[in-house]
Order: structure tokens, then sequence, then C-alpha cells
């Protein structure tokens, strides 16, 4: 099972879990992973500390791919629309990005609450993705 | 102090499928023509790079120069994705206002591939541009159509309102010589256009185009010695960057900045550029006669208006229902017809809005015309966090 991305999500018993980074110093939350500098204008931290996002939050908004997005991405043949969502994390204070699994634009709802999973690229190799609230 | 607008120039936008040198320097030699400027006595000029060129699109100024001749002018090219144009024109602008040169020609243009615009190649993980392809397909339409999602969900607009921006700006495109598309459309036509990125159909994005674009800027002392009496005056230009957190969702981007340590700041990014624009040129939202906004979706133009401030949010869709932001409405918004019209030739694009915003304040935009204008306001975003807004005024 690879991953088309190391180091920015993982997947253990408890569910899919995105990585994030927390400033030691002021707590700032990032994602994908921040090394270095906090990028707080006003923190001088430079101790980027792995952090696991929270796994719910609600539907920012969300669009759909109707035609196959071009290279680098693979798309699958017959092409099935890619759904995307941008979803505020509960208490994070971000909105994150990913594909949609198992729901069309038709399902979908702002402010919604959805859960994060799993899915593989055309290709193979898995990434994160939204899915229905359990 | 401020620089003035000597002359403008513009190559029509297409698909020509010509090299992009030549685009920018027809917009050159009719900025000059414009100007009454030889290519000799410009002291300085900038070029506004693409990408998508290869080597000379990377140094444009360079590149700008020696297809013009080579006559001794010094250079600069600059890069900062759709918000190109408007960091030539105020690298251009300071070194003017620095005293470092009287007379500096601005130069963008591009040539660009069918269909979605892609990341340039190879294999680059550490480039988010290339990542969000890759793991996602996130196209530049699909952060449209979330922005679009959003308007639907918040203030209760509809397919029928974005596709009334369409019919607006088709109906100015109809009127510029310079536009990619020339024909006015129907809301049926745009709402039976193919869906692209939910809920944006294919009339409700923006294409790629081909196009060329160019100013000549001078001091107002310079303009005096030509004998030009009641110049457009550069009022304002703004290059802002965001304030973190930025809780908008940006291209190219995956998150955005989280706001669990710093709240958000007063303005969003888009009222922010604006903001800076006023602030530096003394004046308000309701001293603005129109304004060129950078319409990448139909639903983005509103985005827009409320931005600049024209209305408070939310309030866009009444404006554009009311026939406001229309050509003969109380503060037409993209009378040139917008990219809409146009089509995105990026490096072109900023410059080209200076263009419309120089012809409107000089009487000389014929039938798109807005009388009394005197006060013009261009906006558009960058992706990576580049700001660009320009006033001008007259």
């Amino acid at each position: 099972m690879s991953l088309a991305i190391d180091g920015w999500f993982a997947i253990e018993q408890d569910g899919t879990h995105l990585i994030g980074t927390r400033c030691a110093a002021c707590g700032t939350v990032c994602f994908p992973p921040q090394r270095g500098f906090c990028r707080n204008p006003h923190c001088d931290g430079e101790s980027m500390e792995q952090t696991r996002l929270p796994r719910r939050g609600r539907v920012w908004s969300y669009t759909s791919a109707s035609y196959p997005p071009p290279e680098p991405f693979v798309a699958a043949e017959p092409y099935t629309p890619v759904t995307l969502a941008a979803v505020e994390l509960a208490g994070a204070g971000i909105v994150v990005l990913g594909q949609v699994k198992d729901l069309t634009v038709d399902e979908l709802e702002v402010g919604m609450e959805v859960e994060l999973t799993h899915g593989p690229l055309a290709d193979g190799p898995l990434v994160w993705m939204w899915g229905r609230a359990s | 102090m401020s620089v003035v607008v000597l002359g403008t120039g513009m190559h029509p936008w297409g698909k020509q499928g010509r090299p992009f040198a030549e685009y920018g320097v027809a917009a050159a030699r009719e900025a000059l023509r414009d100007a009454g400027v030889a290519w000799t006595d410009v002291q300085f000029l900038v070029g506004a790079d693409t990408i998508r060129n290869g080597y000379p699109g990377f140094v444009a100024g360079a590149t700008y120069a020696q297809a013009l001749g080579w006559s001794g002018a010094r250079i600069a090219s600059c890069y900062a994705a759709c918000a190109s144009g408007a960091q030539a024109i105020d690298v251009a602008r300071t070194r003017i206002m620095a005293g470092l040169c009287d007379v500096a020609l601005v130069v963008g243009a591009d040539a660009t591939p069918k269909g979605f615009f892609k990341p340039v190649g190879g294999d680059r993980p550490d480039d988010p541009d290339w990542l969000r392809f890759r793991l996602l397909g996130a196209t530049n339409p699909a952060y449209f159509g979330l922005y679009a999602r959003r308007r639907m969900a918040l203030y209760g607009e509809t397919a029928e309102d974005f596709a009334a921006v369409k019919v607006k700006n088709s109906l100015a495109g109809s009127l510029n010589p310079m536009a990619r598309y020339r024909k006015a459309v129907t809301a049926e036509e745009v709402l039976a256009s193919p869906m692209v990125a939910d809920p944006l159909r294919l009339m409700d994005i923006c294409a790629t185009s081909d196009g060329g674009a160019a100013l000549v800027l001078a001091s107002p002392a310079y303009a005096r010695r030509l004998g030009v009496a009641d110049p457009v005056r550069i009022a304002a230009v703004s290059t802002v960057t965001p304030t973190f957190p930025n809780t908008v969702l940006e291209l190219p981007n995956f998150a955005t900045d989280s706001s669990a340590a710093v709240p958000p700041p007063e303005r969003p990014f888009r009222a922010a550029i604006a903001h800076a624009a006023y602030e530096e040129a003394g004046i308000g939202p309701g001293d603005v006669s129109f304004a060129e906004v950078y319409d990448l979706s139909t639903a983005l133009e509103l985005d827009w208006i409320e931005d600049v401030g024209l209305c408070a949010p939310g309030e866009a869709g009444k404006l554009l229902r009311a026939g406001d932001t229309a050509l003969g409405g109380r503060v037409p918004v993209n009378p040139s017809g917008g990219l809409a019209s146009f089509g995105e030739a990026i490096p072109a694009q900023a410059i080209a809005q200076v263009c419309e915003l120089t012809r409107q304040l000089l009487g000389r935009a014929g039938e798109r015309q807005i009388e009394g204008a005197r006060v013009g306001l261009a906006a558009n975003q960058g992706l990576f966090g580049h700001g660009s807004a320009v006033i001008a005024t007259r």
C-alpha cells in the first residue's frame, strides 16, 4: 500500500489522519507539514512538532472536475468526475482541500460534516479523501 | 509625485499561435506611437515574464529590448503570475518616481497552450503547483468552483446570476476590437454550456488566450516637455501580499493558514489589495467611476465587486441585477468585456486592464465609453500571494 505522498497523512487502525505541524512557541498549525520556521510573522519559533489534525470538519465549499484534469494527474479510463471539498477542520482554524470519496456534488452541502478517509488515485497510490461522517 | 500614462498599445487577444514576443512588440510599437515617443528615447523597459514560452519568456525585458532593437536601455523582467503586469508597472513607476529615469516602457504578452493550464513539466514533488494536480486533480477552475459554490451557499446566488455576469461582459466585449470573443451571448447559452467545475460551466470560466499589452509611462515633467496636457495619472499601484493568517483557500494551496494562534486580519486578502490602493491614492470606493476586476469566473467578478468595496459582502448580485455594473450603469465593472471576453493572457492582462482605464479616462473607449469617467480601478491577484491593483485618475 503505497502513499501518493509521504508524511502528509497516515492510515492507522483508528482511521486516516492528516499530519500537520504545530509551532512549539505559538501553536500555529500548518498543513502540509512545515519544517524550520513558523509562518506566523510575529513568532520566532523554529521548532515544528508533528501533529495529527482533527479527522472531522465541515464543508467550506465543494466542486467537481467534469473534465479529466491534466498531467501529472492520472485520470481513470473511463473517467468519472473527481469531487473536491475544502473542509474546515474542527477546532484547528484551517481549511484543507481533498478529493471526496463516494459522494457526488449533489450529495454535498456547505456546512455538512465529513470525516477523513483515504482512497486510491487511478494509478494506485493512496491519497487522503473526505468521506461521509460515520 | 506620480507617473503619467503617455501611451497604450495592445495586440488583439486570440489564439493566433504566434510567438509571444510578436504580440509584445506589436503592443509596444503601438504604445510608443500613441505616446509619440521613439523607442530609442525610452530609458527603461520592464517585461512581465511568461513561464510557458521557454527562456525568452523568463527574461521578457531582454527579449522585447532585443526584438525592438538593442538601444542600450536599462531593463528589468519580473514574474508574479497573474499579477506580473502590475508588478512590471510598479517597477517602472518607482524608477521614474525615484528620478532614475523619465520615460519607461512596460510590456507583457503571452502565447498559451490549448485547454487547462497545467504545471510546468517534470517530476517536481516539492512544488505545490505540481502536487495539487498530481494528488487532487485540482485545476484552476476547481478553485473558482469552490468560491462560486460558497457564494451560492452564503448569499443564495444562482447559476442564473453567474450567467448574467457573462451576458453583461460579453455585451461589453462585443464592442471591443481587442477582445477575443466578440459575440454577445444569452443566459440560455451560458446555462447550456458544459459543466466544468460545478457549479461553473464552460462559459462561466475565462479561457486562456494569446495577447499583448504595453504602456509608456513617464514623469509629469517629461509629459509637459512633450506638450501633453491633462494626461492620465497612475494614482496608486498596490502589490501587497496577504496578512497572516490568510483564511481563504488560495491557488495553488492545499490548505489555508491556521487561525488557531492568531485571529484572521481585519481584511481578507482581496479586500486588502484594493484597500492599499485606495489609501495610496487618498480616495475611497465611492470615488470610483468604473472598475476592471479579474473575472477568472463569472462568480469571481461578484467576489471582486465586494472586495474592492463597491458594495457590502453579499450585495454584488443585487448590483448586477439592478444593472449598476453594466455599461451605462452607476459603476460599470469590466467595461472592456473583462476576462470573459478576452480570456487570460497572464503577463499582459493587468497591463491590458490599465490600457482600458486609460482609454476610458481619455474618452477614447468608443462605443464602450463611460460618460464622465474620472477614476478607474483595476484589481487582480496572482497565485502564491501576489496582490495587484492600480488606480488611474484624470
